[in-house]
């Protein structure tokens, strides 16, 4: 088989190229390392798409945003994604900062952001009653808007593999040989050939571009740290509220989830391993602060969880998103960092362009599936909930008890396109396990079922990654002496 | 007890929960005369957590011997075979009166005042509304997690709650590691840390932030003592570590006062598994759905002496209400409720005014938190924790400023539950409102005082 394109990473990035490769009538490949799709930093990220005000005009981050928010619009509707406007309000503190929101107003209007707007300490505090008293006056951005990245991830992921594309999960490249066209060879010794490349590894984007004897950027993997708050603290705030961005970043900032919980942070710290995704004392402790002056009542003893993402920043001020100077068939969409969530669609569009320019021919696909449906029992009126129950009883069997997530919809989950083989996977792909008690009380059910639809073992079933085993063995098997390593 | 046949009906008591507060509350109800009483839960047999408490040590209050958790459940459901109480399970309630847990835009509900709508949905029972006079609230409670406690370090597998763990080992039948440590001393930890040494594996410590344990005295001599596992007060664990499976923990002392940890002073544990046993939330998801007032100190709701809530008809008891120390009494407790339940669904009585009761110094809540002025001519129990251990203290019951009644004791910790059995004689010498006081107790200048 001999693709049009292999698209290398499936984070938010990878999938929107995939999606709309596959829309325009190319053969696509992703090939991904890990085991699920979006598993860096569109995992873990503030799950914002921001109006566009805080990148510099004329940038490719400026220009990608705009139109990436736009795009995502649509393709949250097409491909029933969550996804709600709720506005974003950068605070202002003190005589300083309103200079700065100026400036932010001003970027805005450049780079095409309709509806922004400065507000003073009245109307700051009508529209987010708890916010510091500190704060005298906001950037006001009514279209930013919170989304779901992972289901943004997977529901562009899914419409690939609907039009065609194919998906290869826990491949990870280990050799690009350059001929007629590519030869990508992964690490369990299979080869994959094609006519061109899309590099959207993120973290990795520059030690796949040296596969082909291309230089890296000067990667500087920046962590951030976060808590997720329970639903009852999703009302601490209406609106994203950021403070004034700094060289290190957007700030801390509070909002409300797509899901209705609160989530705070990041904080910015570049780190040697672009891996290193454990939270510290330090740097929570740094984002609390931070984060309750916005906030001075923010309900932290809600905190259902903490993580941290890597931005998959490098030594360039700007998205590098061009052909390889090693061959203009191999296109590097690295170092993006913020708002990459948000520009990940026109990123796409700007890929395809460059892939057109290098020779690939698209084709109109009249035929193509444009759309995508998921089911949500709990977003169900009692009737249709009835009906399903009706034709298949484990629409009526809740796993997820925080969440109100159904064994079918588990079960879906695990058949799906992009299948969901491990108990974080799941939680990604049904939301069993997003809530409160995190999985403390559906863990070992949503065990039970992938071990039960994959014929495996529950020794089997790993938490994340292989080797992130859950139990070790069957009760009463051997010991080693003083309970040895795994 | 029978399965369920008839759902259309109107029952007099709907109990949502078959652990051991909605088996003793249902019990109650139908000894008190209702006839049409339903249990529902979400497990496919009743028992609740009893189910994988195989350890003994329950029943000693109410059935005066020793039992293990399955053997009190049985009990109760061979108590429950002599009555029509019937039983759904497999079934899980998602709302009351209208209201999700998870608040869709779905449907509204519409009940008659005296009715109320319970919200159920079950592989065989379907997605639908019951209708009951009155409804006991027994959910229990769940463990908090990580996040609860912001544990920094990565996220590989092998940290889980120490009542999961029991699950895999006592119910699955699994192993879930050779190598542990426990944080939190909570007796579900404590239980835990015994089990799985008798399973094979090494309990290398348990730690406790605070300079005293959250459990109870008997599981820490019989659970930690016995078995020679180190239980370090004032020590937290910092990070975690391994990417995968956990590969260790960082543990540290800390101050006394700040809890934070203290430089120099880290220790490193090479570990596989780290079981948390760090407090029990009262699972309260529902009742907050529903609009009934909950009390921040319990996080349950407030309820007068019948267990009943702010909202007519409906009632509270068990681990959903406080967590409770020992099951016997939230078996005695939510026989209150029961009865309590039944006689509201049998007679439709008007509830009777009510005085606040609230907890002061060293006493973190009290329980019920409201008193009708009928109960107060009856002699009433109530229920409270105090904040940290004391040797020797007072408890004293007091109403606008006036001291009522005092009562020495010895040995309160935060891990057992105070139970005071105030006599009628006292209680009708309450004005607008009742305070329950505990305080430390100086002997010396107790006896010095004229």
């Amino acid at each position: 088989m001999h693709y049009d394109l292999i698209v290398i990473g499936c984070g938010v990035v990878g999938a929107a190229v995939a999606r709309l490769a596959s829309l325009r009538g190319l053969g696509v490949l992703v090939l991904e390392a890990a085991h699920d799709v979006a598993c860096g930093a569109s995992k873990a990220n503030s799950a914002i798409l921001h109006a566009g005000f805080d990148p510099e005009p004329g940038t490719l981050m400026a220009k990608t945003n705009v139109r990436g928010v736009e795009l995502c619009r649509d393709i949250c509707a097409e491909l029933d994604v969550p996804r709600h406007e709720i506005g974003a309000l950068v605070l202002g503190f003190g005589q300083e900062d309103l200079a700065h929101l100026e400036l932010l107003l001003e970027r805005g209007r450049q780079n095409g952001v309709g509806g922004l707007r400065i507000v003073g300490q009245a109307e700051l505090r009508a529209l987010e009653p708890g916010v510091s008293l500190e704060a005298t006056a906001a950037l006001y951005a009514p279209s930013s808007a919170v989304v779901d990245p992972w289901e943004l991830t997977l529901a562009m992921t899914e419409n690939a593999l609907a039009n065609g594309a194919r998906l290869e999960l826990g491949a990870r490249v280990t050799a690009i040989r350059r001929g007629d066209g590519f030869e990508v060879e992964t690490d369990d010794g299979r080869s994959f050939a094609c006519h061109s490349i899309v590099n959207a590894a993120g973290v990795e984007a520059g030690a796949v571009h040296r596969l082909i004897g291309g230089s890296d950027w000067g990667s500087r993997p920046t962590r951030g740290e976060y808590y997720l708050l329970d639903k009852s603290a999703g009302h601490a705030a209406r609106h994203t509220l950021f403070q004034c961005p700094t060289a290190a970043g957007k700030g801390v900032l509070v909002s409300p989830t797509v899901h209705g919980n609160l989530i705070v942070g990041p904080n910015a710290e570049l780190i040697a391993d672009g891996h290193a995704t454990e939270t510290t004392a330090a740097g929570l402790a740094e984002v609390a602060a931070a984060a309750r002056r916005s906030l001075p009542k923010l309900p932290l003893h809600e905190n259902i969880r903490n993580f941290a993402g890597i931005r998959a920043a490098c030594d360039a001020d700007d998205f590098i998103i061009a052909p390889s100077p090693v061959d203009p068939a191999f296109i590097n969409l690295a170092g993006i960092k913020s708002p990459g969530l948000s520009s990940a669609p026109a990123i796409a569009e700007m890929a395809l362009e460059l892939l057109g320019a290098a020779g690939v021919e698209f084709v109109d696909r009249p035929d193509a599936i444009r759309g995508r449906k998921r089911v949500r029992f709990r977003d169900l009126d009692l009737e249709e909930r009835q009906r399903l129950i009706a034709a298949d009883p484990a629409w009526g069997r809740v796993v997820c008890r925080c969440e109100t997530i159904t064994e079918a919809e588990i079960v879906a989950a695990i058949h799906g396109p992009v299948p969901a083989t491990s108990i974080d996977a799941v939680k990604r792909h049904a939301g069993a396990g997003m809530g409160r008690c995190q999985g403390g009380f559906c863990g070992p059910r949503v065990q039970a079922l992938l071990a039960r639809e994959l014929g495996l073992s529950y020794a089997d079933i790993c938490q994340h990654e292989p080797g992130s085993h859950i139990v070790l063995g069957p009760l009463g098997a051997p010991v080693t002496e003083e309970g040895g390593a795994l | 007890m029978i399965p369920c046949q008839n759902l259309d009906r109107l029952f007099d008591v709907i109990v949502i929960g078959a652990g051991p507060a909605g088996l003793a509350a249902a019990l109650a109800a139908w000894e008190e005369g209702a006839r049409d009483v339903l249990i529902c839960e979400r497990a496919t047999e009743p028992g609740g957590i009893l189910d994988q408490c195989i350890h003994n040590g329950f029943g000693l209050e109410i059935f005066r011997e020793e039992l293990t958790g399955p053997e009190y459940a049985g009990r109760y459901l061979d108590l429950l075979a002599g009555t029509g109480v019937e039983l759904l399970t497999d079934t899980m309630v998602i709302g009351i009166d209208g209201h999700e847990t998870t608040e869709p835009g779905a449907g509204t509900m519409s009940a008659a005042p005296d009715v109320h709508l319970v919200r159920i949905t079950g592989a065989r029972s379907g997605c639908r509304d019951l209708r009951a006079r009155a409804v006991v609230l027994a959910m229990g409670c769940r463990e908090r997690s990580r996040g609860g406690i912001a544990l920094p370090g990565s996220r590989p597998s092998g940290i889980l709650t120490a009542g999961a763990a029991q699950r895999y080992v006592n119910i699955e039948g699994w192993s879930v590691g050779r190598r542990v440590v426990i944080l939190g001393s909570g007796d579900i930890g404590l239980i835990m840390a015994r089990r799985l040494t008798l399973e094979g594996a090494r309990v290398l410590a348990c730690v406790e932030l605070l300079p005293w344990s959250g459990g109870l005295i008997r599981n820490i001599v019989q659970c930690l003592n016995d078995f020679d596992i180190p239980l370090l007060l004032g020590h937290t664990v910092i990070a975690v570590h391994g990417r995968r499976r956990l590969e260790g923990v960082t543990v540290a002392a800390v101050d006394p006062d700040s809890r934070r940890p203290i430089p120099g002073t880290e220790q490193h544990f090479d570990c596989d598994t780290l079981l948390l046993s760090v407090g029990l939330i009262p699972e309260n998801e529902l009742t907050r759905a529903a609009g009934i007032p909950l009390d921040s100190r319990t996080r349950g709701a407030v309820v007068d002496e019948n267990m009943e809530t702010g909202t007519p008809g409906i009632f509270a008891c068990g681990n959903v209400l406080h967590v409770h120390d020992l099951v016997d009494y939230v078996s005695a407790e939510s026989a209150r409720a029961g009865r309590a339940a039944a006689r509201y669904a049998l007679s439709r009585e008007a509830r009777p005014d009510s005085l606040a009761v609230l907890p002061a110094g060293e006493l973190s809540y009290v329980v019920p938190q409201r008193l009708t002025r009928s109960g107060l001519g009856r002699s009433q129990t109530l229920y409270g924790r105090v904040r940290r251990p004391l040797p020797q203290a007072q408890l004293l019951l007091e109403s606008d400023g006036v001291v009522l009644a005092r009562w020495k004791r010895e040995r309160l910790t935060p891990g057992e539950m105070i139970r005071l059995n105030v006599p009628a004689v006292i209680l009708q010498q309450a004005g607008s409102g009742l305070v329950l006081r505990a305080e430390p107790l100086d002997l010396t200048t107790e006896e010095e005082r004229p």
